[in-house]
């Protein structure tokens, strides 16, 4: 077995052995998942030591027949883009199990099954990012619907059960989009190659006619950008992302919706090179406006007086870096490449401290609306000092790691698109205002009455958050080993795009 | 005139099951009451066991049989060995003795004296047996027909015994009964339009055998207008069984009115031997006027799913959703007819066999979830019954997700084989409409899910009963075969691919 099959198991291991401990051992439940997730992450860190930096194509390849009728294979590989996501959810998993360590005992089923539900999550985000078999790929990216529909229904607050549905169907559609563009690509794959196959490597060398490449393209496309999600596809997020506890939020927002994006580079740009730069200038202003679209949207939950949402505010300013990610995906140039994927990176961890973060600040006040926050900084300034750091980095400032990758991929659009360029650095502006308008709100000003008591991040708090500030930190000041890890990644996706002209922007 | 040789070896299956089922109704009439339900379910699975044996013995046959009248080649094998598992399955709901699914006496009129005595002194009649076992034989006979007769006799031979068993349910008699006229005017309807069909390709033809058919085509370059005309009337016929759009209102009303043991039977089994026949016919007797039938097809496949799913949506009785599911799988299906190709066959037998199991699982939970009256159909009622007993809810769970097309199930590998069989030749609509049909049918499906597991119990008496070993074997088999299939197809993919070629 290879490095990435025990990666993807040992959660599931773990979670089988959540499933049958006996009822109300919750705190052992909770001890095993924080165990195994963080057995885990080690051992994703040190498979990631040993990953060739230099070399592109996919490392620790493994290939088993799956139902060879089909030319279906278990085919596992990562480059530095997913190897760099599959670490991405390893480190956030722990985050989130030590983090959320009561945020499952309100839940309509047992704390454990939160967790075990948690660790099967973990499993799927390992396999749809390692997978290399599309087949594979879309069992996982179907498969993993599941768990997050039962965290968000079983777990959450208000509507939930209708924002899990809401989740659900908007995924499934997509999904059902792709495999409709899946078969049309194994057909093809069956016309041109001696035997129909899945592999993304070999169906990127097929040459398809412009007419059904745009077909399957925008098959993978919408399935793409509503998991991203890109404006008009969004309309799900803020239910979910409103109704999900924090911690399911961070995995969802966090890491799952980057498969969105994750599968526009590895699928839309590989496998339909013409397609793609087609349609590349309408993504760019489908991502323009997701900008501004989730940035007017944040101002407003915090500007609005009264019942403005904190965790609604969140999701929206994601919709406003999604957009960011997928306009440096398509104005392929490597800058914007590198920029986009390195973006993932750190949306996933700024999201992540603002949600956990949030979460606490809503499971001290039993209140989600932003005004109720006020005079947070002197009654607890530890929890609102982090706040304050995480959506810095959120907004991009220097020196935290948002900014590296917003400025690479500004810079590196310009280099193709200056316009686009230009009216996305405006959006940078909102970011400033919906960050600092809730931080100012929240926890500046004086005390809202109700706060005088609340108390500040336990121990446990604090640990479990650190890792993710320490990374938001470190990765601000010291970018240079992750860039070396997508470059060669992002290098290869543009060459098989084949674009000349302005290679690496100017 | 010599007699015709019959080839008793090859037909022996259909031969086994039929002679049980007489022998059933022999039973029926001379044996004592007590000892009456032994002898029945002994027979009729022993004969159910011992045909499957046979056709096992004969799995490599490939030749016409009984005068070029039947065929037994590895499609046929492949589908009578579906219905014998299927049948024996759909047995082993009927036999379940713990809920009085079925009315103790048939012909007692609902609510008066006689029914009354007839349940109170706890007699079931158990004619319901050989009924089966006859309807099994029909379906197994219906896509082994290599000619127009054989074909409407083995439909009839399916029908009648349904038509009899829709109306035998012990609760809502009045609802049950009303299913089977429905059911029996508008077969009765079909068969006609099936008849006539048939009398025109043979005045056409001048041969009511396959081959004959098949031959005159060729010869004739197939423009002749009543040739056309008898294959509108006998797709008419077909199209009925299978339950597609737009003959499929009896669906609904027969779903919810018969018992639901026998619905789980009907459900697998007549799909099975319904789209065999189809399948025999598009593919080998009028093969060569695809121009003619492939548009048709197309667009009853594409009204298939839509009106399947979209109603579905509006409907509040879980047998009903499950009879509009059934519908829109009969849409998906049609696809395989209309690919036209190896795949298309090997995918439409891939798709019956998986389907097969996950519909009469799904039934057969149907007939735990009860109150002090009987089944609990409403789907209101079944809200929370993810906390009340998890493990029937799961276990419904997995089959919905199978019926939805969810990979890892064995409805995705289904699915997918056919999807890609349509796609492969040419007719791309049919894939799309089938894709977007499935993301409207995912939506009644996890609001069933939702139902379950997302809303509280309500205190109205409604809960699960403990079946006896045959439910929940029955269960047991069709959870495990919807799991397996999904995770680890190849054996049964390769093994259909293999057997699954027309006696030329």
């Amino acid at each position: 077995m290879n490095s990435l099959t025990i990666l993807g198991l040992l959660p599931l291991i773990g979670s089988a052995a959540l499933f049958l401990l006996p009822k109300g051992s919750d705190l052992l439940a909770k001890q095993v998942a924080l165990g195994v997730s963080i057995v885990v992450a080690i051992a994703g860190l040190g498979m990631a030591f040993s990953f060739n930096r230099s070399a592109t194509g996919f490392q620790f390849v493994e290939k088993h027949q799956w139902i060879p009728a089909f030319g279906i294979n278990y085919a596992l590989g990562v480059d530095g883009i997913s190897l760099l996501l599959i670490l991405l959810a390893l480190v956030l998993t722990p985050v989130v199990i030590a983090a959320c360590w009561h945020e499952a005992e309100g839940g309509r089923w047992s704390v454990k099954n939160f967790f075990g539900l948690i660790l099967i999550l973990e499993t799927m985000i390992v396999g749809v990012f390692a997978a290399t078999d599309i087949f594979l790929f879309y069992v996982f990216f179907e498969a993993m619907l599941i768990p997050v529909y039962f965290l968000i229904g079983g777990y959450g607050t208000g509507e939930k059960a209708a924002a899990a549905v809401k989740f659900l169907l908007y995924s499934l559609f997509g999904g059902l989009l792709m495999l409709a563009s899946i078969i049309g690509l194994y057909v093809i794959s069956g016309n041109q190659l001696q035997a129909p196959t899945f592999d993304v490597t070999a169906l990127s060398q097929l040459s398809i006619d412009p007419v059904t490449q745009r077909m399957l393209f925008l098959g993978f496309f919408i399935a793409f950008a509503i998991k991203a999600p890109l404006w008009p596809f969004h309309t799900w997020l803020p239910d979910a992302a409103r109704a999900a506890t924090p911690g399911t939020s961070v995995l969802l927002l966090g890491v799952l919706d980057k498969v969105g994006t994750y599968g526009m580079i590895r699928f839309c740009l590989s496998l339909f090179p013409e397609a793609s730069k087609e349609f590349g200038p309408t993504i760019i202003v489908l991502s323009l406006i997701s900008i501004f679209y989730g940035a007017f949207l944040a101002i407003a939950q915090g500007t609005s007086s009264g019942d403005g949402n904190i965790k609604a505010l969140i999701s929206y300013t994601s919709i406003s870096h999604f957009g960011f990610i997928t306009l440096g995906i398509f104005a392929f140039t490597e800058q914007s490449h590198s920029g986009a994927t390195l973006y993932m990176i750190n949306h996933g961890f700024s999201t992540a401290a603002l949600f956990l973060i949030a979460g606490w600040m809503i499971s001290r006040r039993k209140s989600e609306r932003i005004s109720d926050f006020g005079g947070l900084q002197r009654v607890t300034p530890i929890m609102a000092w982090l706040f304050f750091i995480a959506g810095m980095s959120s907004l991009a400032l220097p020196g935290l790691s948002s900014f590296v990758s917003e400025f690479l991929v500004l810079v590196g659009t310009f280099a193709r698109y200056p316009i686009p360029a230009i009216i996305g650095t405006i959006g940078i502006i909102f970011a400033a205002l919906y960050i600092l308008i809730p931080v100012q709100r929240a926890l500046h000003g004086p005390i809202t009455p109700g706060n005088e008591n609340l108390t500040d991040l336990t121990l446990r708090e604090k640990v479990s958050i650190a890792p993710v500030i320490a990374v938001i930190i470190f990765f601000g000041f010291y970018p240079q080993p992750l860039l070396d890890v997508i470059n060669p990644a992002a290098s290869a996706t543009l060459s098989a795009l084949q674009i000349t002209g302005i290679m690496g922007g100017k | 005139m010599n007699a015709p040789n019959i080839e008793y070896g090859i037909l022996g299956p259909i031969l086994i099951v039929l002679a049980a089922a007489l022998i059933g109704v022999l039973i029926e009439a001379f044996v004592s009451r007590r000892y009456r339900y032994i002898l029945q379910t002994g027979t009729a699975f022993a004969a159910v066991a011992l045909a499957f044996l046979q056709l096992v013995l004969i799995r490599q046959t490939s030749s016409k049989a009984a005068v070029s009248s039947m065929s037994i080649d590895g499609v046929t094998i492949v589908l009578q060995g579906s219905v014998l598992i299927f049948g024996f399955l759909g047995l082993l709901l009927i036999a379940e003795r713990g809920f009085q699914s079925f009315t103790a006496q048939a012909a007692a009129i609902p609510g008066s004296n006689e029914e009354q005595k007839a349940l109170v002194s706890g007699l079931q009649q158990t004619e319901v047996f050989p009924l089966t076992l006859f309807a099994i034989s029909g379906a197994m006979l219906f896509p082994a027909a290599n000619d127009l007769l054989t074909l409407f006799v083995s439909l009839e031979v399916l029908s009648l015994p349904l038509y009899l068993m829709a109306g035998l349910s012990q609760r809502r008699r009045l609802l049950s009964q009303e299913a089977a006229l429905k059911y029996f005017l508008l077969g009765a309807f079909s068969s006609a339009f099936f008849l006539f069909g048939s009398a025109f390709i043979y005045g056409q033809a001048g041969s009511t055998t396959f081959d004959g058919i098949r031959k005159s085509i060729v010869e004739s370059g197939g423009s002749d207008q009543f040739l056309l005309v008898g294959l509108a009337l006998l797709t008419v016929g077909l199209l009925f069984k299978v339950s597609a759009a737009p003959f499929h209102a009896w669906t609904p009303d027969v779903y919810q009115g018969s018992p639901t043991p026998v619905t789980a039977f009907m459900a697998a089994v007549t799909k099975v031997a319904a789209f065999g026949a189809a399948i025999r016919i598009y593919y080998f007797a009028v093969g060569g006027l695809v121009w003619s039938w492939r548009p048709i097809l197309i667009a009853i496949s594409i009204v298939t799913m839509a009106i399947g799913t979209v109603i579905a949506i509006a409907q509040k009785d879980i047998k009903r959703v499950l009879a509009y599911s059934a519908i829109a799988h009969s849409g998906f299906l049609l696809t395989g007819i209309i690919a036209l190709s190896k795949d298309g066959l090997n995918a439409t037998l891939i798709y019956l066999f998986t389907y097969g199991f996950t519909t009469i699982g799904t039934f057969a939970i149907v007939t735990l979830v009860r109150d002090s009256g009987g089944e609990v159909s409403d789907l209101n009622r079944w809200a929370g019954l993810g906390k009340r007993s998890p493990l029937v809810a799961g276990t419904f769970t997995l089959f919905l997700l199978g019926l939805a097309g969810i990979p890892l199930t064995s409805g995705f590998v289904g699915k997918f084989a056919i999807f890609t069989a349509a796609y492969k030749s040419g007719n791309i609509s049919v894939v799309v409409a089938g894709v977007l049909a499935s993301a409207i049918a995912a939506f009644f499906y996890i609001r069933i899910i939702v139902m379950m597991y997302f809303s509280d119990p309500v205190e109205d008496g409604t809960s699960v009963v403990i079946p006896s070993a045959m439910t929940v074997a029955t269960i047991a088999i069709c959870a495990v075969a919807t799991l397996v299939m999904g995770i680890y197809p190849q054996p049964v993919i390769s093994a259909i691919n293999s057997l699954a070629f027309f006696a030329g």
